[in-house]
Parts: structure tokens; C-alpha cells; sequence
């Protein structure tokens, strides 16, 4: 994955529409959740035990993982365990292909976009078809979503009416979202009751019943879990969480941070596939659970903290860099403050190595993750980890943004404030020649860009100091 | 097993342990007048409610479902519902897909209790009333007994004891099927029954 965040950046500030979109649907959401945190004592003890439980999990991971396992091996899921996302797509087609299943439906999944599942299922002769109505926009659209819950914020009724009346058969120009749901519905009714298989992720898994977690507004996730005769679900590792009452907190904290409700319509336990005498759901059931870097990360201590993401989209919401570049900007699966310090770790800094710059380390995000992951001092420590070579072997790509200019220029600085005599020397040089360096020198060029150079004093602050009589500076 | 699992639980085990915290207290809240929290929270997301007399609430749904210009009911036969174009659901869903797909109006199914802070219905599903039943019809009718009002997740999920025998599958339903998708605009239905109806037996 290639990412220049800045020029899209560019791009994306230049695009009065798209700006409009997200500037609405941000200022929608922030007051809404802060309408469900108003009491501040409630939402801090939560969140502690949000945080907490997820920590918990996180510290036991591998016997949760392993006692995860035999529950729900006991109860006839068959579980399957993927290094990398080639690993995993090998397993979903190999599932599909010895079901001789020739289309699947699918929930809404990040994992399964961070594996570019469809595409994979596709050249192998799958079709993959999206079932979230804002999911089955943007594949419509041929785009990628620009937001982990709301994947299809970046477009208004408009250009979602002319989609719809290019791609669905006798669909009229109509901007009514009643009408246009309507349509969805049907053409995905259709493709529900002809899917071979579903494919769902998945919120919570929990190791003490063996259970999967997921939650939705809109019932495809049910669908797709239940309708076909085989169900496929793909989850990252730090999807684990202890016990099952664990699952009540975390339920208290998502909804209500990502999209300000207080539960959403759907809470779908699943614990295994058709019993004998049930009527519906699928005769098997699949858990893929996949690495993909997470078991690096793990590695490192402070780094581990990014594991805990319960993907609810609050600090992007709330991001003042994501609401004005929208999601595509990132260039990556995951955008806004958790994919940029998600997305370097997973996929290397050497890859993704310019997304911990693109913040104001504002602390915005911080404040309002709803299991307190320190977003900001992860982005300073990935910064680093970028400009020099990591003793951690958590960190993939460390050391690829050196630049022998920048760290020369930042031992110089060291080395003046070391020394009173070389700072004072060196002040003084700056406010006589400063103001002669042209704002288009090679090294300021970049900075002074969009920024216009500063003006040098002609006497340094000691200087000034000194003449109003204060000797000890 | 695979070579895989190898992998990263190993990988995991190399890393360093750290202490599991311990969770910090945390209340969910109660409520004097848990009916009267429920329906408030389940009405702000369209859910409908009708309180009813245990004895009464046949004769009272006929009547909803006619005003609603329902014709084909689903229902479990226990349930003892009189209706004149019922069916029940008691083939496999391969047999019985198209009727469900776009043939029935309304699907009439119990509840085994709800959450006063959410607004949600706890809905678990078997052989009688499977799983698709409260899911593809337009309109989904819920039995609820008042006494099985909750107040919170975590107290329903203690008192019933949900952990030691988590069924094949368990929902919390908290009203229709809805997406906000299109411009952050409320829709019903998308997916799921366009229309929630909890008949609260008192
Ligand atoms: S980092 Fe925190 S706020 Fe952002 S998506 Fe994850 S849990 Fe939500």
C-alpha cells in the first residue's frame, strides 16, 4: 500500500462538495454522542472499565484465544487461524470452493476489507456481494468505504439516486431515501435468498461460551448470518474479550460513541450452527481469525494499546484533521486517528510512514476513545520509531523516514542548548542574517509554503532582558 | 493443528506478560418504573407498544393486524392465535424460503424478557419460532410478559444465566430494521420488518 496523504490531501480540501458532506455528517455525529455522555462521572468509570476489560484480554490473549477455541469447537464452529490476509483468503476460498458456492452475501466487515476479500473471491469466480446499504453504494460506485462505520458518508442522496437509476433495472431518478432504501431492499432480498454463503465479521468474540458477537442496524447482518445454508466469519485476533457479562459494558460504550445510540436494533449472539430439529441458520459455521501483523504489535508494551480499538469511528468523528480530508485521503483501509497508527503497524512505517504526521496531536481522539487508547503518544512514538532504526521488534519499517538533513539539523539544536555560549552565539547570528534568508531556500521552501516565514527580532530575548535590567536570564 | 496457530500463539507467548488489570466498578443503571423506561426507549426508535391483559391480547392483535390490513400471519400453533390466513413455520427454511421471502405480512413470535435501559427485546429463537421468523416479514410482533422487564444487560444476562448455556443463537432487538446510510436520513426496513410491535402482557 502506497500512501501520499499529502496530495490527496490536497485534492480532497479543493472539493467543496465533499467537504460539505463530511462537515455535516461529523457535526451530526459528535452531537449526538455528546448527548449520550452528559453525565461525566458515568462515562468516565465505563470507560475505565471499558479500557480494562479489553486490557485484560488483550494481556491473556493467548489462552483466551486457545480457551476460545474449544468452546467453540464444542459447540461445532469450525475455527481456523490466518497469518497474513493471504493466509485468510486461502481459507474463505477453499470454504467457498468445497461448498461448490458460486455467490456470497456479506455483512459489513473491516477485516474482510482489510483483506480485499472480494477482489480475491472475484478472480476465483466468487461474486461478493455487499449487503449494508451504505456498503452496497460504494460498491456500486466502485469505491472503498471512507469511514469504519458509516462507509458511504462521503456521498449525498444525489450522486447515490444517479447510482442507483445506472445500475438497477427500471430504477427512476428519485433523491427520496424512503424510495431509494426501498429499491435496495429488493434487489438484495433476491440476492439474499440466492446466496450460497454469508460473510460477516464480527464484534466481540467471547472465550468463555465460544460465542460471536455482532451488532447492526440493519438486519443484513442477520441475514447474512442466517439465510444461507453456510456462514463464514472473519474477525482479528484482538476481537476476544473474557466472559460474556464483559460484553455489557462494551455495549454500554460503542453504539453510543459511534453513532450516538443508545444500543443499535440488532445484537446477534451466534454460539453454533444448526441444531438438529432447528428450522433455519447455516449448517456450518467458520471462524477465520486473523493476525496480519497484530501478534508484532503485540509485542511492544505501549504499542499493544492499539489492540484494544473496538472500531466504533469516535475518534475519527471527532478527528479536525479527518472531518475536513474525509476518509479516501489516507489511502488506507483504516482512516482517521486509529488508522494512523493502526495502519503503519500493520502494514509498515516503510509503507504507510507519512500517516502519524497527519495530525495536530490536538488529543481530540484521546479524549474521546471510548477505551482510552493514547492515540497521540502512540503517534509521537511512531514518529520516532520512523526517523531512527527501533531496538523493538514490534515495529515494522523503523528508521525508513531518516533523513540525514533532519538529524543533523536536530543534533545541531541539541548541541546549541547544550552549550550557553554556542546559544547565544547562534541566537544572535539568527537575528542578523534571519531575516536575509529568502523564504524559498531549499530547506525552508516545503515549510514556508503554505506558512509565511517568521520576522527575526533584531535583538534576542537575553538581549532585551539584560537592558530592562534582569541579570540572570 | 495448523502451523498457523503455531505461529502466533507463540508469537504471543514470546511477548511480555503483563499483569491483567482488574476491572474498575462500574453500575449499569435501574429504575423504579422499568415498563415505563422501556417503552419510552423502545417508542424513540419506532418501536410500537400496546399494553394488554393476558386473556384479552388475542382479541387485541386481531385488531391490530386488521387496521394494518395484514393477511398472512406467522405464528407458532401453541401461541393459539385464531386467524384465518395463518401459517406456522415448521419446515426447514430450504422448503419454505419463498413464502418467507415476500409471502407473509406479519410473523408473531415471544420474547424471553427485555432491557429497560436500551428499549431492547431478548429474543431467542427455536424450533416453534426460528430465527428468520422475527427477521424477514414487515412487520414483527413481540409477546412480552411485563415481569420479564429488566433493568439493564448485565442483570438479565446474571439472572437468566445466559453464560453456562448460550443458545445456537440470541438477539437483543431494539425496534424495526432501520439505516441511517443515505445522508445520516433515518429509513425503515431496509432489511428487516419495516414495523416493531410489543404487545406487553400485564
Ligand atoms: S481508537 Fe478508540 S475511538 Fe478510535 S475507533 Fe478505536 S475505539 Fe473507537
Amino acid at each position: 500500500m502506497t500512501s501520499d496523504f499529502s496530495t490527496r490531501a490536497h485534492d480532497a480540501l479543493n472539493n467543496p462538495q465533499l467537504r460539505a458532506n463530511f462537515r455535516r455528517a461529523m457535526d451530526g455525529l459528535m452531537t449526538k454522542r455528546a448527548a449520550q455522555f452528559e453525565d461525566k462521572d458515568n462515562w468516565h468509570a465505563l470507560r475505565a472499565r471499558g479500557a480494562a476489560i479489553k486490557a485484560r484480554a488483550l494481556a491473556r490473549l493467548p489462552d483466551l484465544l486457545e480457551e476460545f477455541e474449544q468452546k467453540a469447537i464444542a459447540n461445532g464452529i469450525n475455527v481456523h487461524w490466518a497469518e497474513t490476509t493471504a493466509d485468510a483468503n486461502r481459507i474463505v476460498l477453499e470454504i467457498l470452493t468445497a461448498h461448490g458456492a458460486k455467490k456470497v452475501i456479506k455483512g459489513k466487515s473491516m477485516v474482510s476489507e482489510e483483506m480485499h476479500l472480494n477482489a480475491h473471491l472475484e478472480a476465483h469466480g466468487i461474486k461478493a456481494v455487499e449487503s449494508d446499504l451504505g456498503e452496497y453504494i460504494i460498491q456500486l460506485a466502485g469505491e472503498a468505504p471512507s469511514h469504519i462505520v458509516m462507509p458511504c458518508i462521503h456521498k449525498n442522496k444525489g450522486e447515490i439516486a444517479q447510482l442507483f437509476t445506472d445500475n438497477i433495472e427500471n430504477q427512476p431518478y428519485t433523491e427520496d431515501v424512503d424510495a431509494l432504501t426501498a429499491a435496495a431492499r429488493q434487489v438484495l432480498r433476491r440476492e439474499f435468498a440466492s446466496a450460497d454463503a454469508g460473510l460477516s465479521g464480527a464484534n466481540f468474540l467471547v472465550a468463555e461460551t465460544g460465542s460471536l458477537v455482532l451488532i447492526e442496524n440493519e438486519g443484513n447482518g442477520r441475514l447474512s448470518t442466517t439465510l444461507p445454508p453456510l456462514h463464514i466469519a472473519v474477525a482479528g485476533i484482538e476481537k476476544l474479550v473474557e466472559k460474556l457479562d464483559d460484553v455489557a459494558p462494551l455495549l454500554a460504550l460503542l453504539p453510543r460513541s459511534a453513532t450516538g445510540q443508545a444500543i443499535t436494533t440488532y445484537v446477534n449472539m451466534i454460539s453454533s450452527p444448526r441444531k438438529a430439529g432447528e428450522k433455519d441458520g447455516p449448517r456450518q459455521v467458520h471462524l477465520v481469525l486473523l493476525d496480519n501483523g497484530r501478534s508484532r504489535v503485540y509485542a511492544d508494551e505501549q504499542l499493544r494499546d492499539t489492540l484494544r480499538c473496538i472500531r466504533c469511528g469516535a475518534c475519527m468523528n471527532h478527528c479536525p484533521v479527518y472531518s475536513r480530508v474525509g476518509g479516501h485521503t489516507y489511502g488506507s483501509v483504516y482512516p482517521g486517528p486509529i488508522g494512523k497508527i493502526l495502519t503503519p503497524q500493520l502494514a509498515g512505517l516503510d509503507c504507510a510512514g507519512d500517516l502519524p504526521h497527519a495530525s495536530t496531536l490536538c488529543n481530540a481522539c484521546v479524549e474521546v476513545c471510548p477505551v482510552q487508547i493514547p492515540i497521540a503518544d502512540i503517534l509521537v512514538r511512531l514518529r520516532t520509531e520512523a526517523a531512527e532504526p527501533s531496538t523493538s521488534p514490534a515495529v515494522k519499517g523503523a528508521g525508513s523516514g531518516h533523513s540525514a538533513v533532519e538529524s543533523a539539523v536536530w543534533k545541531g539544536w541539541q548541541a546549541m542548548y547544550a552549550h550557553p555560549a554556542a546559544y547565544k552565539v547562534g541566537t544572535k547570528a539568527l537575528s542578523v542574517v534571519g531575516n536575509l534568508i529568502p523564504a524559498a531556500a531549499p530547506l525552508l521552501k516545503q515549510w514556508t509554503s503554505v506558512r509565511s516565514k517568521p520576522k527575526f527580532a533584531a535583538k534576542t530575548l537575553h538581549e532585551l532582558a539584560r537592558e530592562k535590567g534582569y541579570d540572570h536570564e | 493443528m495448523s502451523e498457523a496457530r503455531a505461529n502466533i500463539l507463540a508469537r504471543l507467548r514470546a511477548a511480555p506478560r503483563l499483569q491483567p488489570p482488574e476491572r474498575p466498578q462500574w453500575q449499569a443503571p435501574g429504575f423504579n418504573d422499568r415498563l415505563d423506561r422501556f417503552r419510552v426507549m423502545i417508542e424513540a426508535v419506532h418501536g410500537e407498544v400496546h399494553l394488554v391483559s393476558a386473556d384479552t391480547w388475542r382479541a387485541h392483535l386481531r385488531k391490530v393486524l386488521a387496521e394494518k390490513n395484514v393477511a398472512r400471519v406467522l405464528a407458532a400453533p401453541h401461541l393459539g392465535l385464531d386467524w384465518d390466513d395463518m401459517v406456522a413455520y415448521d419446515a426447514p427454511v430450504e422448503d419454505f424460503k419463498d413464502q418467507l421471502v415476500s409471502g407473509i405480512d406479519a410473523a408473531v413470535t415471544t420474547t424471553r424478557g427485555a432491557i429497560a435501559e436500551t428499549g431492547s427485546l431478548v429474543v431467542v429463537p427455536d424450533m416453534d419460532e426460528p430465527r428468520l421468523a422475527s427477521l424477514l416479514p414487515p412487520i414483527h410482533v413481540a409477546l412480552l410478559n411485563a415481569g420479564d422487564i429488566a433493568d439493564n444487560l448485565a442483570q438479565i444476562m446474571e439472572k437468566q444465566g445466559w453464560a453456562a448455556a448460550m443458545p445456537t443463537n440470541l438477539l437483543l432487538i431494539s425496534g424495526p430494521s432501520k439505516t441511517a446510510d443515505i445522508e445520516q436520513t433515518l429509513a425503515y426496513g431496509v432489511h428487516g420488518p419495516k414495523e416493531l410491535i410489543v404487545l406487553v402482557l400485564q
